[in-house]
C-alpha cells in the first residue's frame, strides 16, 4: 500500500531536530522572517541574532526546550510581546528564542485569596478586563498594557501611572513557577504572606529573564474603587508643577496617580486626539484620587488647595466618567502622538528624589538644546520617574549620537541628583555601562552572586543588566556570532 | 566613584569590626534570637551603629542605623504624622529587616518586604556592600534589598537601610464585631488596616478620612453586631504562615486558641506549626545563594533563612 502523505523529514540541524522533537515541529521556526522579527525589542538598540524560536504550550516544553539548550550548550531568552525599552529581549549570541504567547490561560480566579494563577502569556490588560466584572483588577498598569504580557511585567517589574498608590509589579506578585536554566521547575514564593527561607520570588520579579523562565504566577486582586476622582491642573511653568507635586505627596495625600506632560508633549497630543488639554501651559498636571465617595472629595479640596498655592492656572474635575476617559485618553496615547513629530523617539527612564524632579528637568532641556536633540516629557511625578523622550530622525547623519550623548548627560544628571538608572524600564543592554557610576564593585559583585544561585551555568539571557567583567556579562563575545551557528 | 558608596565612618567602623575571618553575628533587641537556629558558642557579637541618618518626611523615606530601637524611628515618624511597614514591637530596624514579620495591621501599612528601598550590609568578606536604592521606585538591577529581608542574617549582616514611610490615616477605629463571618468583613471595608479572627469573635481596624471610618462602620453595623474597642486581641506566642483561605478555617485544624490574620494568612497561635518541607529546587538555590555570599559559613553560624 502506498501513502500519499509522507512524514516530513527530521531535520539534519541536531538542535532543531531535538527541538521538533520536545514541541511540534510548526512551534519551532527557524526561518529567517521569524528569527529577524525576535532579534529586536520596541528599544532603539541594535538587534542580536536569534537562534531558533519556539512557541511552547506546557511548563514541561519548557523543560524540555532547557534540557536541550544545555544538551547543546545554547543561552535561552524567554520573550513576551517583545515591548521592553531597554533591549532585555534582544537575542545575544544566537540563543534559543522562547516565545510564552501561547501559554496564555488565565489558570485560576481564587476570590478567596485574592489572586489570579495565570501563564505569563497573557496580556496585562486582558487580565484586568476579565477581573473587573468580579470587582477587582491587576494594578500595574503600564503604556504597553494593552500588548504587553505578565510574564513581561514580571520580568521587568513593570510599573505604570497608578503604581503610585499600590506599588510596581513586585508588590502584586505571591509566587512563581519557574523552570530554572538547568531544566529543573521550582516553586517561588506561596500564597501566605510571609512565605519561608530567602525571598526568591522578589529576587526573580524585575530580573530581566536571567534567572530561568516563569511558566505560572499568582498575581494579586486589587479591589475597583467605588470612587475615583481625576483632576487637570495647569500651570505656568513645569516648576510650579513638580512643586504641587511635592507639596501633594507631603501632606500625606497618596494619590492613585500623579502625572506630569510638558508643553511640548501636550502641544503634540493635542495634535493627536484633541483631548482638551491647555496647549498654552507650560505643563499640565493630571492628579487621580480614587477611595470612598467623602474621602476622595477631600482629597480632591486638598490637591486643589496645594495646586492654586502653586500658582496653577487652571484646575478643572472631571464631572462624568466621559470626561474622565477623555482626560486619560490625552495621557495614554502619548506615545503615539509622539510618531507625527519624527519618525525615531529614545524614551528615557530615570528616577531623582521628588524635590529634584523641577532642577533635573531644568537640566534635561539644557542639555537637549546643547545637542540640538528636541524632548518631550511624560511622566510619573509622584514616584519621580522622569521619562524624557527624545524625538529624532534617524536618518539624519550624527543624528543617533547627539541622542545618545544626550541621553548619558541625563542619565548623570539624575545620578547626581540621588537618583538611580531606571524606575520601570529595566537595564537590559541600554544601561549597562552606567551601572559602575551608581553603584561600587562590591555591590556588582553580590548582584552577580545572586544570580550565579539561580545560573551557575550562565544559560539564561546572558549579556544583560551587569556591566563587562562580570559572569554571564561578556558581551563582545556574544555579539561575535560566528556565522552559521545555528546550521 | 559609584554615587551610592557609603561614606559614613560609622558603617565603616562596624565593617572593620566584623573583619574578614571567624564566626561573627549581630544581636538585635533579642526578640526573635532562636528563629532559624541556635547561634553556634564560638561567633562573636558585633554591635551595629544605631541612630537616624537622615529622614525627609516630603520624600516619604527614611536612611536608618540596623542598631535604631523600632519604638524611637516610630516616635520619630509619627512627629510628621507618618509610619512605616517596620513592626511596633520592639527590638530593632535590623533585626526586623532582617527577620521581616509584618505588622498585625499589614493590609493598612503593607509589608516589610515592600518598604525596604535600599539595604547597606557587611559581606562576609567585610566590605559594606549597597543594594537597592533611596527612591520609592527602582529596577536597577538584581534585587538585593528583597534577597537581605527576611534572610536572618545569614548573607550579610545588615548595618543600614532606607524605608519607605506612610501617612498615618487621619482616623484609626477598632471595632470587635459578633455573628459574622469575619470574610464579610473584610469584603464590606475597601481598604481595612486589619481584620482578625479568634474562631467567635471579629475584630476590624478601620482607618481612613473621619467621613469615610463612618460610612463604613455604619455598613458593618448592618452584617455584624459591633461594639467599639480600644485595640486588638492579645496575640498567642507561635506564627503560623498560612494561605489567606486557609486561615480563614484555622479553627479546622489548630488546636488550643489563635487569633487569624483574615485576608493575610498569619495566624498566631497557642501551638507551634508544624515544619514544612520546602521547595526542593528552590532550597537548592537558598542552599547555592549561601555559599555565594558567605563561602566560610561565618555568618550567623548556626541559623538557617528556613525558619
Amino acid at each position: 500500500m502506498t501513502t500519499w502523505w509522507r512524514r516530513p523529514s527530521r531535520p539534519a540541524d541536531p538542535l532543531i531536530a531535538d527541538l521538533h522533537d520536545a514541541l511540534a515541529p510548526d512551534r519551532v521556526r527557524n526561518d529567517g522572517a521569524e528569527r529577524s522579527l525576535t532579534s529586536h525589542d520596541a528599544s532603539v538598540f541594535d538587534g542580536g541574532v536569534s537562534g531558533p524560536v519556539c512557541f511552547p504550550t506546557t511548563t514541561g516544553e519548557v523543560q524540555a526546550i532547557m534540557r536541550i539548550a544545555e544538551r547543546h550548550d545554547r543561552a535561552v531568552v524567554p520573550r513576551g510581546a517583545g515591548t521592553g525599552l531597554a533591549g532585555g529581549a534582544i537575542p545575544l549570541g544566537a540563543p534559543i528564542v522562547v516565545c510564552t504567547g501561547k501559554m496564555n490561560n488565565v489558570v485560576q480566579i481564587d476570590l478567596e485569596n485574592r489572586i489570579a494563577w495565570v501563564e505569563p502569556g497573557v496580556i496585562n490588560l486582558d487580565l484586568s478586563k476579565q477581573l473587573r466584572p468580579k470587582g477587582f483588577h491587576f494594578a500595574p498598569d503600564p503604556s504597553s498594557q494593552q500588548v504587553c504580557t505578565l510574564g513581561g511585567n514580571v520580568a521587568n517589574n513593570s510599573g505604570g501611572p497608578h503604581c503610585l498608590a499600590y506599588g510596581v509589579t513586585d508588590a502584586h506578585v505571591l509566587a512563581i513557577e519557574v523552570v530554572l536554566p538547568d531544566g529543573q521547575v521550582a516553586m517561588l514564593g506561596g500564597l501566605e504572606d510571609e512565605p519561608d527561607g530567602l525571598d526568591l520570588r522578589g529576587a526573580f520579579v524585575g530580573s530581566e529573564g536571567t534567572l530561568g523562565i516563569a511558566t505560572k504566577i499568582a498575581v494579586r486582586l486589587t479591589p475597583n474603587p467605588p470612587a475615583v476622582r481625576t483632576m487637570l491642573l495647569s500651570f505656568s511653568s513645569v516648576r510650579d508643577a513638580a512643586q504641587t507635586v511635592s507639596d501633594v505627596i507631603a501632606s500625606g495625600v497618596v494619590p492613585a496617580a500623579l502625572e506630569v506632560m510638558d508643553q511640548p508633549m501636550v502641544t503634540a497630543i493635542e495634535r493627536y486626539v484633541g483631548a482638551g488639554y491647555p496647549t498654552d501651559a507650560a505643563a499640565v498636571l493630571l492628579a487621580e484620587v480614587e477611595g470612598l465617595d467623602a474621602g476622595v472629595d477631600i482629597d480632591v479640596a486638598h490637591i486643589d488647595q496645594i495646586g492654586r498655592a502653586n500658582n496653577a492656572t487652571e484646575i478643572r474635575l472631571a464631572g462624568s466618567d466621559e470626561e474622565r476617559a477623555a482626560l486619560w485618553k490625552g495621557r495614554k496615547t502619548a506615545f503615539g502622538a509622539v510618531a507625527q513629530i519624527a519618525p525615531d523617539y529614545y524614551l528615557h527612564d530615570t528616577v531623582v528624589p521628588r524635590a529634584k524632579l523641577a532642577d533635573v528637568l531644568e537640566q534635561i532641556y539644557e542639555i537637549v538644546d546643547r545637542h540640538e536633540v528636541l524632548v518631550l516629557n511624560v511622566f510619573h511625578a509622584g514616584d519621580g520617574n522622569l521619562h524624557p523622550l527624545l524625538v529624532f530622525d534617524a536618518r539624519e547623519e550624527g543624528t543617533l549620537e547627539r541622542v545618545h550623548a544626550a541621553g548619558a548627560e541625563i542619565l548623570r544628571a539624575s545620578l547626581e541628583a540621588g537618583g538611580v538608572l531606571s524606575g520601570e524600564h529595566g537595564i537590559g543592554v541600554e544601561k549597562q555601562q552606567y551601572m559602575e557610576e551608581l553603584f561600587g564593585q562590591a555591590d556588582l559583585d553580590h548582584q552577580n552572586r545572586l544570580r550565579q544561585a539561580f545560573d551557575p551555568a550562565c544559560r539564561a539571557n546572558p549579556g544583560k543588566v551587569l556591566p563587562a567583567g562580570h559572569s554571564c556579562a561578556d558581551i563582545q563575545a556574544l555579539r561575535d556570532v560566528p556565522t552559521g551557528v545555528w546550521g | 566613584m559609584s554615587t551610592l558608596a557609603s561614606t559614613d565612618v560609622a558603617l565603616a567602623g562596624f565593617a572593620a569590626e566584623v573583619g574578614t575571618e571567624g564566626p561573627v553575628a549581630v544581636r538585635g533587641g533579642g526578640t526573635r534570637w532562636n528563629l532559624g537556629g541556635v547561634l553556634t558558642e564560638n561567633a562573636r557579637l558585633v554591635e551595629v551603629p544605631s541612630g537616624i541618618v537622615d529622614y525627609q518626611p516630603a520624600e516619604m523615606i527614611v536612611t536608618v542605623r540596623a542598631g535604631t530601637n523600632t519604638a524611637d524611628l516610630h516616635a520619630s515618624l509619627a512627629e510628621h504624622g507618618q509610619t512605616c511597614a517596620l513592626p511596633e514591637r520592639g527590638g530593632t530596624v535590623g533585626g526586623a529587616v532582617a527577620v521581616g514579620e509584618n505588622r498585625l495591621d499589614r493590609l493598612g501599612r503593607g509589608s516589610v518586604r515592600d518598604a525596604v528601598l535600599q539595604v547597606r550590609y557587611v559581606s562576609s568578606e567585610g566590605d559594606v556592600v549597597t543594594g537597592g536604592g533611596p527612591v520609592v521606585k527602582n529596577v536597577t538591577g538584581f534585587n538585593i534589598p528583597k534577597l537581605l529581608t527576611g534572610s536572618l542574617g545569614t548573607l550579610g549582616l545588615i548595618a543600614e537601610v532606607v524605608l519607605r514611610t506612610n501617612p498615618l490615616p487621619p482616623v484609626q477605629r477598632w471595632l470587635r464585631a459578633e455573628s459574622v463571618d469575619p470574610r464579610d468583613l473584610r469584603d464590606v471595608v475597601l481598604r481595612p488596616g486589619a481584620v482578625l479572627w479568634d474562631g467567635t469573635s471579629s475584630w476590624i481596624l478601620v482607618e481612613g478620612h473621619e467621613a469615610d471610618v463612618d460610612s463604613e462602620i455604619e455598613r458593618v453595623a448592618t452584617r455584624a453586631d459591633i461594639t467599639s474597642t480600644d485595640g486588638p486581641p492579645e496575640l498567642p506566642p507561635h506564627r503560623w504562615r498560612l494561605s489567606p483561605s486557609d486561615a480563614s478555617q484555622a479553627d479546622r485544624f489548630i488546636d488550643g486558641s489563635f487569633v487569624a490574620s483574615i485576608g493575610v494568612g498569619t495566624v498566631w497561635a497557642t501551638t507551634a506549626q508544624p515544619v514544612r518541607e520546602p521547595d526542593p529546587v528552590a532550597a537548592q538555590i537558598v542552599s547555592r545563594m549561601k555559599q555565594l555570599f558567605d563561602p566560610s559559613g561565618r555568618l550567623n553560624p548556626g541559623r538557617s533563612s528556613w525558619t
